[in-house]
C-alpha cells in the first residue's frame, strides 16, 4: 500500500519485532536502529540529520538502561520517540513573534512552488481571524506572472487588505511601499511575500537580503515543500545564511509524505518549524507540534490531533451514545451507519487510522484505496433502505430481504453482502476494543484489534 | 542561444552535482575501494536522492568489479556515470506532437507548485517556434490567479487561451476547448489543471473525468499525458509517479527546477521503477528554459564526471 505513510509501517515491523522478544541485547537495537536509518532515509530525512539522529538514539539505548528494564522493546521505542521530538524541536508548538513596533513585518521567502503566496494568505487569515490583526498582504514577486494579482485575490478571500499593484515597481520599490502604507494607515502586520528563488541565485539572494535590511522583519519565515527530498537542508541552509530564517512552514503535510523534511529542518538551521500547511484552502494552516509528528513518524499516532479533530466534527451527542451501547455491547446497524456519516466528515479513513496507535499498518492493511467518500455513501444508502427492525437484529436479513435491500438501495446483493460482513468485522472489533480496555489499546495499538490472519479484500469498518 | 543554452544547462547540473563531486574526490583520490569507501560511496548516492534502492544495486556492483582495487576519483566519476546513464537511456524519448490529430490533446498534471503552468508556457513557445498552432487551456479553475497566470503565458506565446470563471468545471473546459480548437485547425491543445496531491482521492477522480469527458468527442484523447515533476522531491515521487499512472495513465514526464542546488536523483530511481519517458527538464523561469533530457550529460553533470 505506497499511498500510506511507509515510515510509520517500517517502524511499526521493527518495533514489532523488538516488542516480541523478552530481553534485548546490544545487537538488537543496533539491528533496530539499522532498520530505523534505512526506513528515515526512504522518508527523506537529510543524510545527515539521520546519522546524529542514529548516533543520539544508540548512545541511550544500548547499555543497562534499556537491557535490564522491564520491557527492552517499549524502552527502545520511547529512546527513538524521544529523540525525534527533542530533533523536532522539543515539545509544543512555537508561536509567531509578532514582539515589534507596529507594522510588524513578516517576510516570506523560499524556493519556487513552496507555497509561499498561498501560506501568505493563510497566515494572514489566521492573524486576522484568531488574533484581531489588521493585516496588509503585498506581493513583492515582479518574476512569476499574475502572482501579485494571485496574492491580491487571497486577500479578499481572507477578508484582509493588499497593497495596490503598481506595474513596474521592483521589489524593493514595492517593499518601502508597503511598510510606507502599514506606518501610515496603522497597520499591525504586513507580511510581505517574496518571489520563489534558487539558494544558488546569488542576485536574487543578494535581492532578498537587502529586503530584510530594510523592512527588518521579526519573522522572515522559510516556506519547504514537505516533500522535500534531501536538498531541502541545502535550501535551508543557504537562506538562513543569507536572511537568517527565524521559522518554517511545512507545507503540503496533507500528502503522504510526512517526516522526513521536517525531521531535518530544525537541526540543520536551528530555526523552529513554526506552522504547518495541510490543504489549499486558506484555514488549512496549524501550528506545528513536534510530539504528534514524531508519534506519526514513528507509527504511534497522532491521539492528540485525532482528538482534536473528532471533537470539532464529531457530534458529541451521537458519539457519547455511540460509546454507551458500544460499552453494552449491543452495537447495530443503526450506529454503524451515523459512524460511517462521521467518517466522511472528519475525512478520509486513512488520515484518520494514520493518527491512530498502529494505525499506519491498519490502514495498509486494510488498502487503503477502497475507502473512498463514494463506498461509504452507497454504504450509508444501503443501511437506509433497511427497515428499523432489520438495523436492529442484523441476522433477521436472509436472502429475500438482501434482494429488496439491494434494489432499494440501487446496489447488488454482493454489495449487501459485503456490508454485512463489514458490519460482523466491526462488530468483532468492538468486542476486541472492550475486552482489551484503553490501556491495552494504548500500549499495543490499534494493531492489537487486528485479527490474526485475514483475506486480504477485507475493509474497514 | 544555442550556445547559452547547453552551457546553462551544464551550469545548472555541475552545480546540482557540486557536493556529491566533492565528497566523491575527498572519499575517492587514490584510496582502495573497501567496505568502509563503498559505506561512504553509498551515502553519497542516498544524499544525492537516488534512493536506497538503486543506490543499493550501484554498489552491488561495485563490490562485484571493483572491491579491493585501488581506484581514483576520476573511475568512480565515470563508472558511476555510465552507470546511471544506463538506466536513464531507455527513457529519454522526447514529446512527439502528431499534429495529424489536429489537435494533438496534452493533458498537463501533477502536484501543487510542480510548475506546471510554466512548463506550458515553454511549451507553447517551442511549439510556436516548429510553426505548430497551439492553444492553451487554463483547467486550474482552483487557484486564485490561474487563468491570468496562463494567460499572460498565451500572450508572450500569442498562443489563444481558453478559460472558464473561477471553479467552474475543469472538464466541461476542455470539452468546449476542444470543440474550438477542432473549428480552428489548431495543432496541439495544451489542458493545464489544478495542483493535486496524488493521495487525494477525489481531486485525482476530477482528473479522471476531464479524460472520460475530451473523449465523448474524440476517443483517442488525451494523446499525452504529461506528469511535471519537482526535481528537488525526494522519494515520495516514487508514490507520487505511481498514483498518476494508474489513475490518468501519464506518458511522460517533465523534470521541474533542474537548475537549483537538486540533484534531481529521483530520476533515476523513477526510470528504474516504472521506465517512463523524460520528455524534457526545467532550467528556468524563461520562456526558452526548456531543454531536452539527455542521460548522458544528466548522470555526468550529477556525478561530476
Amino acid at each position: 500500500m505506497p499511498v500510506f505513510d511507509v515510515l510509520s509501517s517500517k517502524l511499526s515491523g521493527v518495533f514489532d519485532r523488538l516488542r516480541s522478544r523478552g530481553a534485548l541485547n546490544e545487537a538488537d537495537v543496533i539491528e533496530a536502529l539499522r532498520e530505523v536509518r534505512l526506513a528515515l532515509l526512504d522518508a527523506d530525512v537529510a543524510l545527515p540529520v539521520v546519522k546524529e539522529f542514529i548516533a543520539k538514539a544508540r548512545e541511550r539505548a544500548v547499555g543497562v538502561e534499556v537491557l535490564d528494564s522491564v520491557s527492552p522493546g517499549q524502552q527502545v521505542v520511547k529512546i527513538v520517540h524521544d529523540t525525534m521530538i527533542e530533533a523536532l524541536g522539543g515539545a509544543g508548538a512555537v508561536p509567531l513573534n509578532l514582539n515589534a513596533v507596529a507594522p510588524v513585518s513578516i517576510l516570506m521567502v523560499g524556493l519556487q512552488g513552496s507555497g509561499k503566496t498561498t501560506t501568505s494568505g493563510k497566515i494572514a487569515l489566521r492573524l486576522f481571524t484568531k488574533q484581531r490583526k489588521r493585516v496588509l498582504l503585498a506581493s513583492l514577486d515582479t518574476q512569476r506572472p499574475a502572482a501579485q494579482l494571485q496574492l491580491a485575490q487571497l486577500a479578499v478571500q481572507a477578508g484582509v487588505a493588499s497593497l495596490p499593484i503598481i506595474a513596474g515597481q521592483t521589489p524593493l520599490e514595492i517593499a518601502i511601499r508597503a511598510m510606507e502604507t502599514g506606518r501610515r494607515e496603522v497597520y499591525d502586520v504586513v507580511i510581505l511575500d517574496t518571489a520563489g528563488r534558487l539558494s544558488i541565485d546569488a542576485t536574487l539572494m543578494e535581492e532578498v537580503r537587502q529586503i530584510r535590511t530594510l523592512t527588518n522583519p521579526a519573522e522572515t519565515l522559510l516556506v519547504v515543500d514537505a516533500m522535500t527530498g534531501q536538498d531541502a537542508v541545502n535550501t535551508a541552509k543557504a537562506f538562513n545564511d543569507a536572511v537568517g530564517v527565524t521559522g518554517i512552514v511545512l507545507t503540503r503535510m496533507d500528502g503522504d509524505s510526512r517526516g522526513g523534511a521536517a525531521l531535518s529542518m530544525r537541526a540543520v538551521t536551528g530555526a523552529p518549524i513554526k506552522l504547518t500547511g495541510s490543504g489549499e484552502k486558506l484555514d488549512a494552516l496549524e501550528d506545528f507540534h513536534p510530539e504528534r509528528v514524531a508519534g506519526r513518524i514513528l507509527g504511534m499516532g497522532d491521539v492528540v490531533g485525532l482528538v482534536e479533530r473528532a471533537s470539532e466534527m464529531v457530534d458529541q451527542e451521537q458519539a457519547e451514545k455511540l460509546a454507551r451501547k458500544m460499552a453494552k455491547g449491543n452495537f447495530d446497524l443503526e450506529d454503524f451507519a451515523s459512524q460511517l456519516k462521521q467518517i466522511t466528515k472528519m475525512g478520509s479513513i486513512s488520515s484518520i487510522l494514520g493518527m491512530l496507535p498502529g494505525g499506519a499498518k491498519l490502514a495498509s492493511a486494510v488498502g487503503d484505496a477502497k475507502m473512498d467518500p463514494k463506498i461509504i455513501g452507497r454504504q450509508v444508502a444501503i443501511i437506509g433502505s433497511m427497515t428499523a427492525k432489520e438495523r436492529r437484529t442484523p441476522d433477521l436479513i436472509k436472502a429475500s430481504r438482501k434482494k429488496r435491500i439491494a434494489a432499494g438501495s440501487g446496489v447488488t446483493v454482493q454489495d449487501v453482502n459485503r456490508l454485512l460482513k463489514q458490519f460482523d468485522d466491526m462488530s468483532d472489533m468492538m468486542k476486541r476494543m472492550n475486552k482489551l480496555g484503553q490501556k491495552g489499546l494504548m500500549r499495543q495499538g490499534l494493531s492489537a484489534l487486528m485479527p490474526q490472519q485475514r483475506p486480504q479484500n477485507r475493509r474497514p469498518f | 542561444m544555442a550556445l547559452g543554452f547547453l552551457s546553462r544547462l551544464t551550469q545548472g547540473l555541475a552545480r546540482s552535482a557540486g557536493k556529491l563531486t566533492e565528497g566523491i574526490g575527498a572519499v575517492f583520490t587514490k584510496r582502495k575501494l573497501d567496505e568502509a569507501a563503498l559505506a561512504d560511496l553509498e551515502d553519497l548516492l542516498i544524499g544525492s536522492d537516488l534512493g536506497t534502492d538503486v543506490t543499493r544495486r550501484i554498489i552491488a556492483n561495485f563490490r562485484r568489479t571493483r572491491f579491493g582495487k585501488e581506484v581514483t576519483d576520476t573511475e568512480v566519476k565515470q563508472a558511476l556515470a555510465e552507470e546511471i546513464a544506463e538506466i536513464l537511456a531507455p527513457v529519454a524519448r522526447p514529446l512527439v506532437i502528431n499534429p495529424e490529430r489536429a489537435p494533438h490533446v496534452v493533458l498537463v498534471v501533477g502536484v501543487n507548485g510542480s510548475g506546471k503552468t510554466t512548463t506550458i508556457g515553454k511549451l507553447a513557445l517551442q511549439y510556436r517556434e516548429q510553426g505548430l498552432k497551439p492553444m492553451l487551456v487554463a483547467g486550474d479553475t482552483f487557484r486564485a490567479a490561474a487563468v491570468e497566470q496562463l494567460q499572460i503565458w498565451g500572450e508572450r506565446t500569442a498562443a489563444p487561451v481558453v478559460f472558464a470563471p473561477p471553479n467552474a468545471d475543469a472538464a466541461g473546459l476542455a470539452f468546449d476547448a476542444l470543440t474550438r480548437a477542432r473549428a480552428e485547425g489548431i495543432d496541439v491543445l495544451l489542458i493545464d489543471t489544478a495542483g493535486r496531491l496524488h493521495n487525494k482521492s477525489a481531486l485525482m477522480e476530477e482528473l479522471s473525468k476531464i479524460i472520460r469527458v475530451i473523449r465523448k468527442q474524440d476517443p483517442s484523447c488525451p494523446h499525452s499525458v504529461l506528469l511535471v515533476l519537482d526535481a528537488t522531491t525526494g522519494q515520495n515521487a516514487v508514490q507520487q509517479v505511481g498514483v498518476f499512472k494508474e489513475m490518468v495513465d501519464v506518458t511522460g514526464l517533465i523534470v521541474t527546477k533542474l537548475d537549483g542546488s537538486a540533484r534531481g536523483g529521483i530520476v533515476v530511481a523513477l526510470a528504474e521503477e516504472y521506465g517512463l519517458p523524460v520528455h524534457a527538464v526545467g532550467v528556468g523561469e524563461q520562456m526558452g528554459d526548456l531543454r531536452p533530457f539527455f542521460p548522458m550529460d544528466f548522470a555526468r553533470g550529477l556525478v561530476g564526471a
